[in-house]
């Protein structure tokens, strides 16, 4: 702030302050016009028998105050307060909160470094290294696939053998690490209302389900000049694409024909952030690890959404 | 209102208050102790009395619905109107600015005349500030549940009912410093600087809050923007407790615990002293909402150190009040209005101790964003302004009613142990729940990683919500006893007409 608005805050303040410590001083003794004894009033009287006496301060109150008005002073010496005085301390809370931070990390490293030169899937077998991938599973990923793993309409299950992406360890370190785009375009204006419903329908019977509306066999022209860029001519999908597998009955964008007819007319945009710069590459391998013990390696298909 | 109210009102002005004589002796200063006058303006008060009442009941009716969403999520019913995210603001305005700023108004109106030794001034712009403010409750109680919102807190009302609360508030203002001007005694009652105080503030705090620009009928934008809205918003919503829930509350209790206990104030010079100190500390505070944001840190700081020097200042009105009691403590054998007023007083001292030592920025870390500031807030709100405000109701109905006392001294005793009891059980649970919150939350492991997810710390709270409802359905239940009471010490007035309005309405 500007010098001349810095010393108008350390003015007024100090003001404020003097004000309140000369008024307690003033009343703190009786003067000479005022009675001597407690228990006569001030004289004033209101509504018939309002009146007040006029006891002295109470003592501890009086010192309360002056103690609290004494440390209030020296906190302003100490720390940021008076206008733009930066305190004799030079605390600011930017530097604590980065010094607590640093010294956090400092500890944790510690710690994780007893893991830095194993493979995830070494780290699998090391009960201690789960508890750590539990641990950063719950604060980092449990928002969006579940604090159990099984994610969410648009966020993949993890504990099923289904992978977008591919289930090899290094293409899971890669998702943590790197983070994901999978993008489908918007269909709507090339097929139409109806021409959704067919290629839907087809999507569908792909996994043996039969649909609600739509004709399947006119879908599966269409799938075959337009979805199979992606998702493969048997739609089996494409781990390179992120391109899903159309074909398991199991779906990350809710398998109703409802939910499969927007994915169609409306596209999909399925973003996973990025998390190597943040986490290092240690917690990366740690998370892996965590995800590929949620049972995706065990080839338990569990039942899509 | 009407005849039959201002020939009320001659009657009751006479009545005598059942504190009994004074311990000492009344000075003969003829020009000072006037005497008493019969024709106070008494109509505006009955008819904001018996709104405190009604709003009292639905506020806090609202608050346990918001209370048990809390529990049972599934309570909003899918109704967007009854989410907890619009009753919420509907509860506090409810609470804050219908229960107790009728309650203001119309002790304030009560005391300004008997204090002053004259009727109101103005009193036809006193009636237009009761049906003003009974407005600018309707509409907070139709735009709230309809999402209509500024989003600051306890400034939610958009610009029009910023308007009306602004012009009812002037009115207020007339009315008030017009009925002080007009006088006839020399001294002002110590009870008119505070709600002179809080009158002044309260248009200043909320004028300068609410400024905006308007795009249409119910949607504006603050005129301030970034950390700089933050701060006058906490500069308001801080000096809202300050001058609205602290010093308009001590003027009310500096007449009717003197009144009521038949004793003088302890000490003239304590209340000089601590009226002062007060106003002027208490609007540094606000900032101590915002620490650790961004707010720069010389703000913050200062919104510390002024919270702490507060608390000396807070604790000489509740010193003025308990000991006015000395010498008249077997009273609170038997009256259980003194009981209310008394722990009121604890209360109030007890939460402008734990206000200032949650302003300290460690203890801040710890207890801001968790449970434990509304338990703060519920200390200070049931504790202080809605037991005083009860007390103060039972003290005023017969007065205003031409009685001598409540129609049953027992369903006072009952209401005094189910607020209290509720109060306890709501202020502790949420204070448990708040530490634990606050502790879950910064809990972390060997590898840097929080122990807790947030899901966890709410599941935690569970219990703590249920115990909260408990004491919050009690603290309901009383408010209904109170109106009965009141019902029927009305109803049992004697030559009363038929369907007085008053009456009706409660």
């Amino acid at each position: 702030m500007s010098s001349g608005f810095s010393i108008f805050v350390v003015v007024v303040t100090l003001l404020n302050i003097a004000a309140a410590v000369w008024l307690l001083l003033w009343m703190r003794k009786r003067r000479g016009e005022e009675s001597s004894t407690a228990s006569d009033t001030t004289g004033h009287v209101w509504d018939g028998d309002l009146c007040e006496y006029n006891n002295p301060l109470p003592r501890w109150w009086l010192w309360l105050f002056i103690l609290s008005v004494i440390f209030s002073l020296v906190y302003l010496v100490l720390y940021p307060g008076m206008g733009n005085a930066r305190g004799t301390l030079g605390w600011t809370q930017q530097a604590q909160f980065e010094a607590m931070q640093a010294e956090q990390e400092r500890k944790s490293q510690a710690m994780l470094a007893q893991f830095a030169d194993r493979s995830p899937v070494e780290l699998t077998r090391d009960p201690q290294a789960l508890a750590v991938g539990r641990n950063l599973f719950a604060n980092n990923c449990a928002a969006c696939h579940g604090s159990d793993g099984r994610g969410a309409i648009g966020f993949p299950n993890l504990t099923d053998n289904d992978w977008l992406w591919g289930g090899e360890p290094d293409m899971i370190e890669a998702s943590i690490r790197d983070g994901r785009q999978g993008v489908m375009a918007p269909w709507i204006d090339l097929l139409g209302p109806k021409g959704v419903d067919d290629v839907s329908a087809y999507v569908l019977s792909l996994s043996g389900r039969k649909a609600v509306s739509g004709n399947p066999a006119t879908g599966k022209a269409q799938f075959e000049t337009i979805c199979v860029v992606c998702h493969g001519v048997d739609g089996t999908g494409n781990p390179a694409l992120g391109a899903p597998n159309l074909a398991d009955n199991i779906w990350v964008y809710g398998g109703s024909q409802l939910r499969v007819n927007e994915s169609i007319a409306k596209g999909r945009m399925g973003v996973m952030p990025e998390h190597g710069e943040r986490l290092g590459e240690v917690r990366v391998k740690l998370l892996t690890a965590y995800v590929i013990s949620m049972g995706g390696q065990h080839g338990v298909t569990t039942a899509g959404l | 209102m009407t005849a039959y109210q201002f020939g009320q009102a001659a009657s009751v002005a006479a009545g005598t208050m059942d504190g009994g004589p004074m311990p000492v002796s009344v000075p003969a200063n003829a020009h000072e102790n006037a005497a008493v006058r019969t024709d106070y303006e008494d109509g505006v008060v009955r008819q904001f009395m018996i709104m405190t009442i009604v709003w009292g009941i639905v506020g806090m009716l609202v608050g346990v619905i918001a209370a048990a969403q809390l529990l049972f999520p599934a309570l909003n019913f899918d109704i967007p109107f009854l989410t907890y995210s619009r009753l919420r603001p509907l509860h506090t305005n409810a609470v804050i600015f219908a229960f107790g700023g009728s309650a203001l108004f119309a002790s304030s109106y009560y005391v300004v005349q008997r204090t002053c030794h004259v009727p109101l001034f103005m009193p036809g712009l006193a009636r237009f500030t009761f049906w003003g403010w009974q407005l600018v409750i309707l509409l907070a109680a139709v735009s709230l549940p309809l999402g209509i919102t500024q989003a600051k807190e306890y400034a939610e009302l958009e610009w029009p009912i910023d308007i009306l609360i602004a012009v009812v508030w002037v009115a207020y203002g007339v009315v008030f410093f017009g009925t002080m001007a007009t006088r006839r005694v020399k001294h002002i009652y110590v009870a008119n600087w505070f709600f002179a105080a809080y009158i002044i503030t309260i248009a200043v705090l909320h004028i300068v809050n609410s400024a905006g620009l308007p795009v249409s009928l119910v949607k504006s934008y603050s005129a301030y923007a970034g950390v700089t809205d933050a701060m006058v918003q906490w500069w308001y919503g801080h000096n809202a407790v300050g001058f609205f829930l602290t010093a308009a509350f001590l003027g009310m209790m500096y007449y009717f615990i003197p009144k009521q206990a038949g004793r003088p104030i302890y000490s003239y010079r304590l209340s000089i002293v601590h009226f002062w100190s007060l106003i002027s500390i208490y609007m540094w505070a606000g900032p101590h909402h915002l620490h650790y944001t961004t707010l720069p840190d010389w703000v913050q700081t200062l919104g510390m150190v002024f919270s702490l020097m507060l608390l000396a200042p807070s604790w000489g009105g509740m010193i003025n009040g308990i000991m006015t009691l000395s010498g008249a403590w077997h009273k609170l054998r038997t009256d259980p209005i003194l009981k209310f007023l008394i722990v009121s007083l604890s209360f109030y001292g007890m939460s402008t101790f734990e206000g200032p030592m949650m302003s300290i920025k460690t203890v801040n870390a710890l207890s801001h964003y968790t449970d434990w500031t509304i338990g703060h807030v519920h200390a200070g709100a049931l504790g202080w302004v809605a037991m005083v405000t009860i007390g103060t109701t039972y003290a005023l109905v017969p007065r205003l009613y031409g009685q001598t006392k409540m129609w049953s001294i027992r369903l006072i005793d009952w209401h005094f142990w189910t607020t209290t009891i509720g109060i306890v059980l709501y202020v502790a649970s949420m204070w448990i729940a708040g530490v634990m919150q606050g502790l879950m939350w910064r809990a972390t492991n060997a590898d840097g990683t929080l122990t807790y997810t947030f899901v966890e710390s709410l599941k935690a709270t569970y219990p703590y919500y249920a115990v909260r409802l408990v004491g919050g359905v009690l603290i309901v239940a009383g408010m209904f006893l109170m109106a009965y009471n009141v019902a029927k010490t009305i109803g049992q007035r004697d030559k009363a007409p038929q369907g007085s309005p008053a009456a009706a309405s409660a």
